[in-house]
């Protein structure tokens, strides 16, 4: 057991990251640790497909010297993938920041607890 | 290749498009060509459903040509077609009837970005429904949470931007085990292709020691997007996400856009992992509790509800409760019961949603139940509309929702005898708790009222889209087997 998380480190520890970001997200009641909770299991994810793609001793996928055997090269598609998410992640994160700015004028807090207090007492809305 | 097979590819494209260009317009024209696109959708999608109908059922298209296990790859059969034009359908009708509270919900110069939002909405839903890869459906998950939120907060009040924050939150907990299920499947197949991924997981699972690694991947992608998509126990975002936002974005949220997630679900079930490989998961039975309890939490939060608007959104995680239900049951009834409720319950939903701000209008603007008292006979219309919808809910024959019980309960009596009790006791339950609920507004809305005002007009942009909405209510339920046969169709051409 302990043998196979030793050979596969890099994959335990992104499975790791990604339980760290998912319990703050979950837990953490102030908005910016919530966000960087998700970051933190976005990175997880990437972590683990990047060391999922990379193969020791293979090449980067960009034809040299005209070695045209695909055994001397790694999978590019993992790097695609993982550049996709980032923009994803980065996108979806200044959303959510903008929502955090706009929670923070209105109630002065970035505590979730507190603002749903706050909300609960201003029946501002019908 | 004949061009009606480039139509999906259009109708995804050129909603992308249309986002970028109701961005530069102003608001006025962007509502008016939003309008315009959406019927020109309509057109497109039911060319699409009649080719695929002639042709053998179902087309593949590469695109840029590369073909399978490489490139990118849309598909498009009969039951996507089915579900597409539902979709749009709906889309049409909630915005035409709900673009009146648009212009008052929202800063005019604000009106030109929710049509961008809503485009590019459609953009997502389509290639949700579209989508032949995975990893496709997972970039359009994440555009779909993001525009969903986006047409929740354009009404600026304190309590739609915390509710969308709340939604958000939730939203990223799913998507990142949407990714990391994604990912696992990717590892363990090499391929993000629908079809190649489940020939090799055919090929894997001769080995029965990769169980429970499969197990845990589509584990893991499950609990993402039934997060996404409001299963219980994950359901209780959805009365504050739904009750305060404009009633076109509740609307669409609420009968469009969790069942998007929940049909790419099953198309991963289906067309990904192999529907058989699929039903020797235990997850199948976790689905069909989750659901019966989903019926009854909902419902019984309806009950407690003092608010139409809470009430009529509680009552949509009861009906998610079914879709899931339907797909626990498993077998080709099972699912297409599933795949029957998700239409039935767009449509009937999206009704109810966009006919309680009518009845609030002549209510002193308040959807609470006390105020709502006489309502339906102070608008007629709206009154008239509730009441057919809420029977459809229910369950009373001749409507809709009576067919998608029928078939629930006929896919029960396949099945052994836990799960045929189980399903028949949370079917006679629910639709008692959706009588007491339901019945109970529609005797407060037309109790006599002293107060009086004038009857209320609606314009034919409110009426003909709640008329379409109700000639579908009522087609579903009185030949209902026409689209049951359409769904069994797809379904047979899908795995």
């Amino acid at each position: 057991m302990l043998e196979h998380l030793l050979i596969n480190n890099e994959e335990a520890v992104a499975i790791i990251l990604f339980g760290i970001g998912f319990t703050m997200l979950l837990f953490q009641q102030n908005l910016i640790k919530k966000l960087i909770g998700m970051n933190i299991m976005d990175s997880g994810i990437f972590l683990f497909l990047a060391s999922m793609g990379y193969i020791e001793g293979r090449k980067a996928p960009i034809i040299a010297d005209s070695v045209q055997d695909t055994a001397a090269y790694i999978n590019p598609v993992p790097a695609g993938l993982v550049l996709t998410g980032i923009v994803v992640s980065v996108s979806v994160t200044a959303v959510m920041l903008s929502l955090s700015i706009r929670l923070y004028k209105r109630y002065h807090t970035l505590d979730l607890d507190e603002i749903y207090q706050l909300s609960r007492h201003q029946m501002e809305d019908r | 290749m004949d061009f009606i097979a480039n139509f999906p590819l259009f109708t995804i494209i050129f909603s992308l498009f249309s986002g970028v260009l109701c961005f530069l317009l102003k608001g006025k024209a962007a509502k008016r060509y939003t309008f315009v696109y959406e019927i020109l959708l309509i057109c497109m999608v039911a060319a699409v459903l009649c080719y695929t109908l002639q042709n053998g059922g179902e087309f593949t298209y590469s695109m840029g040509e590369f073909s399978a296990p490489w490139g990118n790859e849309i598909r498009a059969g009969v039951l996507e077609g089915v579900i597409a034009l539902l979709f749009m359908v709906v889309m049409f009708c909630s915005i035409s009837a709900g673009h009146r509270f648009i212009d008052t919900d929202i800063d005019e110069s604000k009106i030109n970005l929710y049509y961008a939002e809503l485009n590019l909405m459609t953009a997502a839903l389509m290639s949700l429904v579209w989508t032949n890869d995975i990893f496709s459906g997972y970039v359009f998950v994440e555009i779909l949470t993001l525009t969903s939120c986006g047409i929740l907060i354009v009404r600026e009040l304190g309590r739609t931007t915390l509710a969308a924050v709340r939604y958000m939150i939730l939203n990223l907990l799913g998507s990142g085990l949407f990714l990391l299920g994604v990912v696992l499947l990717y590892t363990m197949t090499g391929h993000l292709l629908m079809v190649p991924m489940q020939e090799t997981i055919a090929e894997l699972v001769k080995d029965p020691g990769v169980y429970p690694t499969m197990t845990m991947a589509v584990g893991i992608l499950t609990i993402g997007l039934s997060i996404k998509s409001g299963l219980f126990p994950f359901h209780y975002w959805m009365p504050d996400t739904y009750g305060w936002a404009t009633p076109a974005s509740a609307s669409i949220l609420s009968s469009l856009v969790s069942k998007a997630y929940i049909f790419l679900l099953f198309k991963i079930y289906y067309r990904a992992i192999g529907i058989s490989v699929f039903e020797q998961m235990p997850i199948r039975n976790i689905l069909l509790v989750l659901g019966i309890c989903g019926i009854i939490a909902g419902s019984v939060s309806a009950i407690r509800a003092n608010n139409i608007n809470r009430m009529v959104a509680f009552s949509s995680a009861a009906q998610i409760g079914y879709i899931y239900m339907g797909i626990g049951l498993g077998g080709v009834v099972g699912y297409s019961a599933a795949m029957f409720h998700i239409i039935v319950h767009a449509i009937t939903k999206s009704q109810l949603f966009l006919t309680t701000p009518c009845l609030a209008e002549v209510s002193g603007d308040s959807l609470l139940f006390r105020e709502l008292q006489g309502s339906g006979r102070r608008n007629r219309d709206a009154g008239v509309f509730f009441t057919i919808s809420a029977l459809s809910m229910i369950g009373i024959p001749v409507f809709a929702g009576f067919s998608s019980k029928l078939q629930f309960g006929l896919a029960a009596l396949g099945q052994g005898d836990i799960k045929l009790i189980l399903v028949m006791l949370a079917l006679a339950v629910s639709s008692m708790l959706n009588a007491v609920y339901f019945i109970r507004t529609v005797i407060r809305i037309y109790t006599e009222d002293p107060r009086k005002s004038e009857r209320t007009r609606h314009r034919p942009d409110y009426i003909i889209p709640m008329l379409v909405l109700t000639a579908c209510n009522l087609f579903l339920g009185l030949f209902s087997w026409v689209t049951v046969d359409l769904i069994r169709t797809g379904l047979s051409m899908f795995g």
